[in-house]
């Protein structure tokens, strides 16, 4: 393909792509959401046609008529929705659209159920999964056997080029790895895979080459041999890696949050932490060190057996409800966004607003106009795309729903930010987004502290950082003066003891 | 990408949704009024006829305005069929001591008030399910309604019923009003409270707890006290069908409305609401309950049996159960 440009109305999605794929080379599509990848694919299967720019397959010019032609000729898509019947057998669906003739009735005469199991058989066997009984239906499958289903739909016509939209999405490790092996498969047997993911471990581990597309453009191309993670997220988002992170901010003020010997009900067992206004502190630790209970105590979710928190110079009451110390500034970002976080079913701006409903509110009944303005306005500031007010929270990517759920905070106009795991499963773009939105919180005088399993994003975002340890936090030191493998090690062994075999 | 084209779906999508979830229940009212009319054109199509759909459906409707609520909020109630009762009982006796109407009409609602608060309590502050403790209340209030009419039914003398008798009156006096007052009444307070569930920070914090209980906890919403003022709004609603219904018989009966908890909790569903919390309108049970009483009325006209009315209202609660979790799955 070079050159290809595709618009949309007023929105040039595509903008001067080029993408080259070698017969029996998987090759890795990256980039951020709306990069124009899906549209890349819809072109290139025919689904749309492009606006200028030429695409040649084996040689000749391309210009499929529509997928099923593009199946025809060899280029099949693995759809990102499976696009199976559920109700039909396997065999039935990978022939369906083009089941084998049968004789002068042609596809009215009585189906050739015998050759269309073989056809389907011989595929999953070149896909290793010849142990699958066609004629069972796809109902009855899970959404990784389906996924073979679709690919050995693809392979039985033998499709030279086969393009994968987030295959592994929707899929456990195990089988992301067995996805992986077939894709090697499809390569040993010389057909091009197009693989489109965002995990970049997957597309590390299986692809041969990469192209990375931004705002609808070929950024750079290259051999995976030449390129580490750190590579491919530069190019995707276009800056270095160390501009992902803000400076680190100085002049602090005053101190607005003490913490003093709390302990929860199982975890945390012991923990001093200070704050002052300006700061990011991170939280380090193991899975289930506790990082998350002592966010949770001070938010007044999990029961606390003793110590106390200090907000601002007065100690807060122990029984003080998760109400009473929203109103009073502590704001909590629950790690768990699908089932704590968002009420996945409510829409955005009954999300947003749900803790403050009074701005949105004449007279005690609430207004539709305000509660859309309100939302509007958070969600332009923190740029969620499509954040429309009343679509549903449980439609969006991780990162507009991540988003959302600060805007919330930030509707409270909560000053001291807990935020448990702020950047778990969401894309690198908006991770970054993140980032600064913490950064300039921060700058703005607000209180901030992380708990996050990712150290180098601790590292680069926090001014201190401490260290749980089954339960007892460490004390936070400055980041500028640790390393990674300093807070591993004590997450791992604990202070003391990391402290003895150091000396 | 098609991102115009996307955006407008999005925008409707709430709106195709809801009318997607009144269109079922308004079909299944269709279907039932053309069978009845395809039956007994006449006499179901007749003044009298609708009148008495008209009054029939206020009590369900009013204990369906209640079981909304609850349901919406993540819960049920299946005690309201008892209260109902015992209200009805607690207001003849009033009656019955000599007090007036408009007295009778306040104790029946304290009386399921109390009741409400009984079992909200009970499912906040022991974390019981919802199902049982409502299960109990089904029990503790039908008894306690036979132990206090002593196992009778109370009928107080027949003028004490007093303007109670002529609001719940089928044929109402003032005939340009159509149908009975209560229904009028009935209908003010399903305006009310779609109103309240829709448009009050209440009725928002109603369906954030039925959706995700522990997000409404994180965002602040007193969670406890919430959940206790809708199981206390369903005993109220219980309390005025009760007082409605007494009207209706002119005599407290402890053995009356068994069973109508089933019907109440059907119109509910019916009207799209999801008994896993979350979903559900005031607009749609109304239909609900129109729906029902339409079935009740139509089968007594056409001589059919209880037990098959209740054999088809048992199939069209499952009906609406598994429409409600193919639409769930879809999404």
């Amino acid at each position: 393909m070079d050159d290809v440009h595709k618009r949309f109305g007023g929105v040039v999605a595509l903008d001067g792509v080029r993408l080259e794929v070698a017969p029996g080379e998987v090759h890795a599509l990256v980039g951020e959401n709306g990069a124009g990848k899906s549209t890349l694919m819809k072109v290139l299967s025919g689904v749309e046609r492009p606006d200028a720019g030429s695409m040649r397959f084996d040689g000749r010019e391309w210009r499929p008529a529509g997928p099923v032609e593009a199946r025809r000729a060899g280029v099949a898509v693995v759809h990102q929705e499976l696009a199976l019947a559920p109700h039909l057998t396997i065999a039935e669906n990978v022939v369906l659209g083009s089941e084998p003739g049968t004789g002068m009735l042609g596809r009215f005469g009585p189906s050739r159920r015998g050759e269309a199991a073989r056809l389907a058989s011989s595929a999953l066997e070149r896909l290793g999964h010849g142990h699958l009984d066609p004629n069972r239906l796809v109902s009855t499958l899970t959404p990784a056997t389906r996924q073979l289903v679709e690919i050995a739909r693809a392979i039985a016509f033998e499709a030279r080029v086969i393009v994968m939209d987030e295959p592994t999405s929707s899929l456990g490790r195990r089988d992301t790895e067995r996805l992986l092996q077939v894709v090697r498969r499809l390569r040993d047997e010389g057909i091009s895979v197009v693989f489109i993911s965002h995990h970049l471990e997957e597309i590390l581990a299986v692809a041969d080459r990469w192209t990375v597309l931004r705002d609808g453009r070929t950024v750079d191309t290259g051999l995976m041999d030449s390129i580490d993670e750190a590579g491919l997220v530069e190019r995707m988002i276009g800056r270095s890696l160390d501009a992902v992170f803000p400076e680190r901010r100085e002049d602090f003020g005053e101190m607005v949050l003490r913490v003093r010997g709390l302990a929860g009900h199982r975890l945390p067992l012991h923990a001093d932490l200070d704050l002052r206004k300006g700061e990011i502190v991170g939280l380090a630790g193991l899975v289930g060190s506790g990082r998350s209970e002592l966010l949770r105590s001070i938010a007044g979710l999990d029961p606390v057996r003793s110590g106390s928190v200090e907000l601002r110079g007065r100690v807060l009451p122990r029984t003080a409800s998760p109400r009473d110390r929203l109103q009073r500034g502590i704001g909590l970002l629950s790690e768990d966004r699908k089932g704590e976080g968002l009420a996945l079913r409510m829409n955005v701006g009954e999300n947003l607003l749900l803790p403050r409903l009074a701005p949105a509110c004449r007279r005690g009944v609430l207004s539709g106009r305000l509660m859309r303005d309100i939302t509007r306005k958070w969600t332009e500031r923190l740029s969620v795309r499509s954040g429309a007010f009343d679509r549903r929270v449980g439609t969006l990517s991780g990162g507009n729903q991540q988003k959302i759920a600060i805007a919330r905070l930030l509707h409270l106009d909560s000053d001291i930010l807990l935020l448990d795991e702020p950047t778990r499963g969401i894309d690198i773009g908006s991770k970054v987004q993140v980032y600064e939105l913490l950064d300039r919180l921060a700058r703005e005088g607000r209180a901030i502290v992380v708990a996050s399993g990712h150290l180098p994003e601790l590292m680069g975002l926090c001014d201190r950082i401490a260290v749980m340890h089954r339960g007892r936090l460490g004390p936070a030191r400055p980041a500028a003066g640790l390393t990674e493998s300093d807070l591993m090690s004590e997450a791992v062994m604990g202070r003391e003891r990391n402290e003895e075999s150091a000396a | 990408m098609s991102d115009v084209a996307m955006k407008t779906t999005e925008a409707g999508e709430s709106w195709i949704v809801r009318i997607g979830r009144l269109a079922a229940p308004f079909l299944g009212l269709l279907v039932v009024i053309g069978v009845f009319t395809a039956i007994e054109p006449e006499a179901f199509l007749s003044v009298r006829n609708g009148q008495t759909i008209a009054i029939q459906t206020v009590v369900v409707g009013i204990g369906a305005i209640g079981m909304c609520f609850v349901i919406i909020a993540g819960g049920i109630d299946l005690s309201i069929g008892s209260v109902i009762a015992l209200a009805g009982v607690v207001a003849a006796m009033m009656l019955d001591a000599g007090q007036g109407p408009t007295v009778a009409i306040l104790a029946a609602a304290a009386t399921g008030i109390a009741c409400g608060v009984v079992n909200g309590g009970l499912i906040t502050g022991l974390r019981i399910p919802p199902f049982i403790v409502t299960l109990g209340m089904l029990g503790i209030a039908r008894g306690l309604a036979k132990l206090l009419a002593d196992n009778q039914r109370i009928a107080p003398p027949p003028d004490s019923i007093g303007w109670l008798e002529g609001f719940v009156d089928k044929t109402p006096d003032a005939t340009w009003l159509l149908v009975a007052p209560a229904v009028w009444a009935f209908l003010g307070v399903a305006i009310l409270a779609g109103l309240v569930l829709r448009k009050t920070p209440f009725g928002v914090h109603v369906v954030a707890i039925g959706s995700s209980e522990p997000t409404a906890r994180l965002c602040g919403v007193r969670v406890t006290r919430t959940k206790i003022m809708v199981y206390a709004l369903c005993g109220l609603a219980a309390g005025l069908a009760g007082a409605v219904l007494l009207g209706r018989l002119g005599v407290g009966d402890p053995t009356t409305a068994v069973g109508l908890e089933l019907q109440i909790i059907a119109a509910v569903v019916i009207g799209g609401a999801s008994l896993s919390g979350g979903e559900g309108g005031i607009l749609g049970t109304m239909i609900g309950a129109f729906m029902l009483s339409s079935l009740d009325a139509g089968c007594n006209l056409a001589g059919i049996d209880n037990s098959i009315q209740d054999i088809i209202i048992g199939g069209i609660i499952v009906a609406a159960v598994t429409i409600d979790g193919i639409r769930h799955r879809g999404t």
